[in-house]
């Protein structure tokens, strides 16, 4: 009797897995129709610059799917963090090029990068998270905007002596002649090496994919669950509640910063502007989150991939793609959650085609 | 020493005074009953007593301890739980995950070990597993162990949130109105579960309650407030032929 309840519910805890291996199925398939497309040669070299950024992105909106679904707290700070991680990581990279092979190079600017993102999004969580309501929301968007600003007075350099710090401009610096400009405030890091791939990228992807869906099925995600659900009867059953919600957005910051790192090490000149981690990105990203499903990071994928490529994909209609543009996205979010669709997606979705296949078996 | 012992409770919101000098003695093992008017303070008393409210004046020592005015979480981990006069269970989640949030501090593995599946991850999960299904099964709720706890028929629902209040392993565990709302037959299958809670768990209660027939058929002692004061006190057969009870309460 005992052992058939819980052989039931091995099955219940199957249909995370399912959900799981769903996923990284969507990835691996749009891996592979981006290669095959590479391959024969039908991707423009735009869309090919775009491959490891649709990556980054993605990563960045699993990071805030983290939090807008699991912890339930608003973030317009998740580019911010993206950003800390690619200036950290770009900023190792470059002064450490010649000096740490590139492998283990890119594997410990990997591992600053997304420390430090988590690193920002836990001091700033620390004050905030005690607060109930929308002061996230609020802390995290003036966050986005200081990191940004401050990174564009910003100028770095090492030479013989050491590290050089300055806000005002290059000459403050007062280096050696042998010394190097690193950070060149609004000019940014350049010549940062070039080491994402898009298999890298996809991997990371999966990674991340995988370590988020198993912190969400853990004892740690159940409490952090429980807390978004009912604050007051998760302390009454003496749950710690700023300690797990400190966990829950800390790890969501740190997957941000490693789209972050990915992102920096994509381009030649890396640079804070308003499109690449503004406020507008931090929108564009929580757009991903809410159109691809609140809690669902298959769907903030496919959302980040879409809505990414399609500017690209309508290039050829000049001047009416952003006009298309804005009514695919209408379109995506009455059709996305229709009451009908939600069924028929029930019905004949990836979930359900998995589930025959078991029956058949 | 009794289990719990509340002296001169009180609390202010601004002007008003919703509770004052409010004293209570809960032996062991004992079944004790909170009414009053609606507006009485009873709730009051109970948000008091988690934490939830701070209280203006007096002391709560709960097995000799003083948790006067100490964190919501650490007072449950102190021993004391409790349900909500209004539902408040963890909706989004399966019956048996709303439980095992309930084991959450008695069995334990990291962050880390959750993350990378570590074998202690499935070792503990089994074990709450389990543990979780005996708890379960005490209210006949096994069987709803996967289905979404918001998806419970309303009276599944209070018994839920009493299996989860169990589940933190109090010593004292607090009832709001468990029987609001109810039917007279849930209601009788309540009070059976009362009882058989109280034995099998071996826990004191304090419970709010408005139905009469619930209160004199299973309450040892009663406690009356009125306007945020105690009316009367003791045994219940006395409390409730009390002239004043019958008067402020009841009705003439």
């Amino acid at each position: 009797m005992k052992m058939e309840k819980l052989k039931k519910l091995t099955t219940g805890s199957n249909k995370s897995t399912t959900k799981l291996i769903a996923t990284i199925a969507v990835i691996v398939i749009l891996y592979a129709v981006m290669t095959i497309l590479d391959a024969t040669g039908s991707l423009t070299s735009l869309m090919k610059g775009l491959l490891v950024p649709v990556c980054a992105y993605s990563l960045v909106a699993v990071g805030l799917n983290l939090c807008v679904g699991y912890l339930g707290e608003l973030s317009l700070g998740h580019a911010g963090f993206m950003c800390v991680g690619a200036f950290i990581s770009a900023f190792f990279s470059k002064a450490f090029r010649g000096t740490i092979p590139d492998v283990p190079r890119f594997i410990i600017a990997l591992v600053i990068g997304t420390f430090f993102a988590g690193l920002f999004g836990f001091l700033i969580a620390i004050p905030v998270l005690r607060l109930r309501g929308d002061y996230l929301a609020i802390v995290t968007l003036a966050f986005g905007e200081i990191i940004k600003n401050v990174i564009n007075v910003l100028y770095v350099g090492i030479d013989g002596k050491g590290v050089h710090f300055s806000l005002k401009d290059m000459m403050a610096l007062g280096m050696e002649p042998d010394g190097t400009v690193i950070v060149n405030g609004a000019q940014g890091i350049t010549g940062t090496p070039r080491q994402s791939t898009f298999t890298i990228a996809v991997l990371l992807l999966i990674v991340a994919v995988i370590v988020t869906h198993n912190f969400v099925n853990s004892r740690t995600g159940r409490a952090v669950k429980a807390i978004r659900d009912n604050q007051i009867a998760a302390e009454t059953v003496g749950l710690p509640i700023t300690k797990y919600k400190l966990i829950a957005f800390t790890l969501s910051a740190a997957i941000a910063g490693v789209g972050g790192v990915l992102y920096a090490h994509n381009i030649s000149s890396l640079t804070a502007t308003t499109n690449t981690f503004g406020y507008n990105m931090s929108i564009m990203i929580l757009v991903y989150v809410v159109l691809g499903g609140i809690g669902n990071f298959s769907g903030s994928i496919i959302a980040a991939t879409l809505l990414i490529l399609l500017p690209e994909m309508l290039r050829g209609l000049a001047n009416y793609r952003m006009l298309i543009y804005s009514i695919v996205l209408i379109a995506l979010m009455l059709f996305n959650w229709a009451p009908s669709i939600l069924k028929w997606r029930e019905e004949h979705g990836l979930k359900a085609i998995i589930k025959k296949k078991k029956e058949v078996q | 020493m009794s289990l719990l012992e509340v002296t001169n409770l009180g609390i202010s919101f601004g002007g008003l005074r919703a509770v004052d000098e409010f004293n209570i003695s809960i032996e062991e093992g004992e079944l004790y009953g909170l009414i009053g008017p609606n507006g009485a303070g009873k709730t009051t008393v109970f948000n008091m007593l988690t934490g939830i409210y701070k209280p203006t004046d007096g002391k709560i020592f709960l097995d000799g301890t003083d948790i006067t005015g100490k964190k919501t979480a650490e007072i449950n981990k102190a021993g004391v739980a409790r349900t909500f006069q209004n539902i408040r269970l963890f909706g989004d989640q399966s019956v048996l995950d709303n439980v095992k949030i309930g084991l959450h501090n008695s069995f334990k593995y990291g962050t880390a070990t959750g993350i990378f599946r570590l074998p202690k991850f499935f070792n503990t999960e089994k074990k709450m597993d389990e543990k979780a299904l005996e708890i379960l099964s005490v209210f006949g709720l096994d069987k709803f162990a996967d289905v979404l706890a918001s998806n419970l028929p309303y009276g599944k629902q209070r018994q839920l949130e009493i299996a989860r209040a169990l589940a933190t392993n109090p010593k004292l565990l607090l009832l709001d109105e468990p029987a609001a709302g109810m039917n007279p037959n849930e209601t009788k299958d309540l009070m059976n579960t009362i009882a058989l809670i109280r034995k099998e768990f071996g826990v004191t209660i304090l419970l709010i309650e408005h139905d009469m027939k619930l209160v004199s058929g299973i309450c040892e002692k009663l406690t009356v407030l009125n306007f945020g004061r105690v009316l009367s006190q003791g045994q219940t057969s006395t409390v409730l032929n009390d002239p004043e009870v019958i008067k402020a309460y009841l009705g003439e």
